[in-house]
């Protein structure tokens, strides 16, 4: 029995992944081989996707991407074993783009069935709760403290002292909620894991539930992810069945419980405190702070708000230790960034590593430039409330402090790439229509800010009083920068200003259309 | 009470009972009747806001608040696509071009046929194969007007 992995993950789904699988399985039927097909998750790797494994003597055996057409010739080439084939890539292990990553919490991304309890055991997973288990709450937040572990939702806030908060405040109730409302454009490592690796971030949900002393969850996830949802919810119920979640985990008596809930299509919701309103059940509507969510939350009661990405790597600190942890990355960045690279760029997908390395290597040693084959002429970073960067700006160290200082951020990690037919006029128009689109409505700087920062980018464009407009675009970014409740106003001006101060010439009159296709 | 209106108040009243007591059940609720019905009727807010224990503008405004809410009638197939950013640097604004006029409808349009809604979308999370699309619940990547094309037949 020949073990065959084709990822059911949406990207590679979206490439053909399903038909590929059928396809397959029709052949070693007619064939009689003997196959067992495994739906494993992504590797991230999407330039390669569909991207098929074949379990051989010489180890994971990749082929790819592997298109419906190409099937019948690769099992006239020898296929289910390692066989001469265009697409074939060989061993796994030796693809330079996946072998030069520092996987930590994608290291079991691709490898394994997402469902599989035991595959997810046989590679070290729940070797962190188990070790959690027999340590105090106190204990549990110190080791998360010293491993240095920042928030990866974009705030980079530092877990443990959140943590902390939640652990120190009395409460008859405390929550945990996870935030997979991954809506910036560009990210996907959210949705990678949950699709390839749902156990971590349920592994470490219980993790903070055990720390802070919650006996409840939530996972608050996109509408648009319905994979992951499916994903999410067979989990749950057989870590629930295996008793790692419910009310004796892992025979220690403690008691902890998950639920998913799917937000409805607002980016807004993405915000923590929109996000606790939503899961309420109410509109998507930013909260003041004080007071913190930390000390009162999810209806009210002390809750720990994560990304899902900052929760995975709970697991990995607990399993092996905060030193561990703690000694990738650089200054206080610590651990392992993951870096998404979208648009238009030719080897996209998800990639791991510590914290350091400069956005030009990224793009052009993993990504290798565009796909268009053109010239990179500007890259987003930080999902769609990030700054433009320049070429002069490309050598800058991806770490959460030197991309504040270059007037950028890091957001989640997502890096969009655009060639040199972008119009950066229109992107920074957009910037402000998505404000407007996605507002909460709460505050005026964000809600009308948005809506006069589209008009006065537009007479900017046909040059109607253009400094004059321009003067008044800087007064307005200011307002919404400083008079914002949140980030969605407060950051929108970010790639706004950044297009304006890098891209100047874009917004001279007629240049935009001109250059647009 | 006539029959065609009695169908669609009994699934909401079963639906809402169901979530009466789940703390903030609304959006599942929601989603389930929209599952349900393909969209929120109107005439059902008054029940759904007795029975969830809320006021009409309560839930009017959870309901109007949300994209993927809708009080109307929509098509058999909602077609999502994406506006966001990556998509954008691979042409999206081309597709789109394409997509509304092959369909003949604009954004939040319902065609003639009643056979597809077409709605934006900020990002399906398949951001490094772009442009991409949903049909129903089915992402797809690297859509160009002839793949949609194609793609529309398969539907």
């Amino acid at each position: 029995m020949v073990k065959v992995f084709i990822p059911s993950d949406t990207t590679a789904c979206a490439l053909g992944a399903d038909e590929v699988a059928a396809e397959i399985a029709l052949h070693s039927e007619q064939r009689g081989l003997q196959v067992e097909i495994v739906r494993n998750g992504s590797r991230g790797a999407f330039w390669l996707e569909p991207l098929v494994e074949i379990d051989s003597h010489l180890g994971r055996i990749a082929f790819g991407p592997v298109g419906v057409n190409d099937v019948f010739d690769l099992f006239e080439s020898g296929f289910p074993e390692p066989c001469e084939h265009p697409t074939y890539m060989g061993k796994v292990a030796d693809i330079g783009w996946l072998k030069y990553q520092s996987r930590l919490t994608f290291a079991r991304a691709g490898m394994t069935d997402p469902l599989s309890l035991d595959d997810y055991r046989q590679h070290d997973g729940y070797s962190g709760l188990m070790r959690a288990l027999t340590m105090s709450p106190a204990d549990i937040v110190e080791e998360i403290t010293a491993s240095g572990l920042r928030g990866r939702g974009g705030a980079a806030f530092p877990t443990g002292i959140k943590w902390r908060t939640v652990l120190d405040t009395a409460a008859e109730q405390k929550y945990v909620a996870a935030n997979a409302d991954e809506g910036d454009s560009g990210t996907f490592a959210d949705r990678l894991l949950m699709e390839a690796d749902p156990y971590q971030l349920i592994e470490g949900m219980t993790i903070c539930a055990m720390a802070v002393g919650a006996t409840e969850g939530f996972i608050y996830l996109r509408s648009e992810y319905p994979r992951a949802l499916h994903a999410l919810k067979q989990a749950i119920s057989n870590a629930a069945d295996a008793n790692l979640l419910g009310n004796d985990i892992g025979g220690s008596g403690r008691h902890f419980d998950i639920q998913v809930r799917v937000g409805a299509g607002a980016y807004i919701c993405g915000e923590e405190t929109s996000m606790l309103e939503s899961l309420e059940g109410k509109r998507g509507l930013v909260r003041f702070k004080p007071p913190l969510p930390a000390i009162e939350g999810l209806f009210g009661q002390p809750t720990v708000v994560n990304n899902v990405l900052t929760l995975a790597g709970v697991s990995t600190v607990l399993a092996k230790g905060a030193d561990y942890y703690r000694d990738y990355g650089t200054g206080r960045s610590r651990g392992t960034l993951t870096v998404q690279l979208a648009g238009n760029v030719r080897y996209g997908g998800l990639v791991e590593l510590p914290f350091g390395v400069s956005l030009r290597d990224l793009v052009e040693e993993f990504g290798g430039g565009t796909a268009t084959g053109r010239p990179v002429h500007a890259i987003q970073v930080g999902g769609p409330l990030g700054a433009y960067l320049p070429e002069s700006q490309w050598d800058t160290p991806m770490d959460y402090e030197a991309f504040a200082a270059a007037g950028a951020m890091l957001g989640h990690g997502g890096v969009v790439v655009f060639d040199d037919s972008v119009d950066m006029a229109q992107q920074a128009q957009f910037a402000m229509e998505f404000c407007a689109l996605e507002s909460c409505g709460k505050c005026t700087p964000c809600r009308i800010g948005s809506v006069r920062g589209v008009e006065l980018i537009d007479k900017i464009r046909q040059n109607d009083n253009r400094q004059g407009n321009l003067d008044l675009l800087d007064e307005l970014c200011e307002t919404m920068e400083s008079g914002s409740l949140c980030a969605m106003g407060g950051l929108t001006p970010m790639p706004v200003r950044s297009a304006l101060k890098h891209f100047n010439q874009a917004f001279e009159a007629g240049q935009g259309n001109e250059k647009h296709d | 009470m006539s029959p065609a209106t009695g169908q669609p108040v009994t699934i909401v009243s079963s639906v809402v009972q169901k979530y009466a007591e789940t703390a903030g059940g609304l959006l599942p609720c929601l989603h389930e009747i929209q599952a349900k019905l393909g969209h929120i009727p109107k005439d059902c807010v008054a029940i759904i806001a007795s029975g969830m224990g809320l006021s009409r503008a309560e839930v009017h405004g959870v309901i109007s608040f949300y994209h993927d809410f809708h009080n109307e009638p929509r098509g058999q197939t909602t077609i999502h696509l994406c506006r966001a950013e990556a998509c954008q640097a691979m042409g999206s604004r081309k597709l789109e071009e394409h997509v509304k006029s092959r369909l003949g409808v604009e954004f939040g349009g319902t065609t003639a046929d009643g056979r597809f809604s077409l709605e934006p979308v900020y990002c399906l999370g398949n951001c490094a194969c772009p442009p991409s699309i949903r049909i129903g619940d089915n992402v797809f990547a690297r859509v160009d007007a002839a793949r949609f094309d194609r793609l529309l037949k398969e539907v």
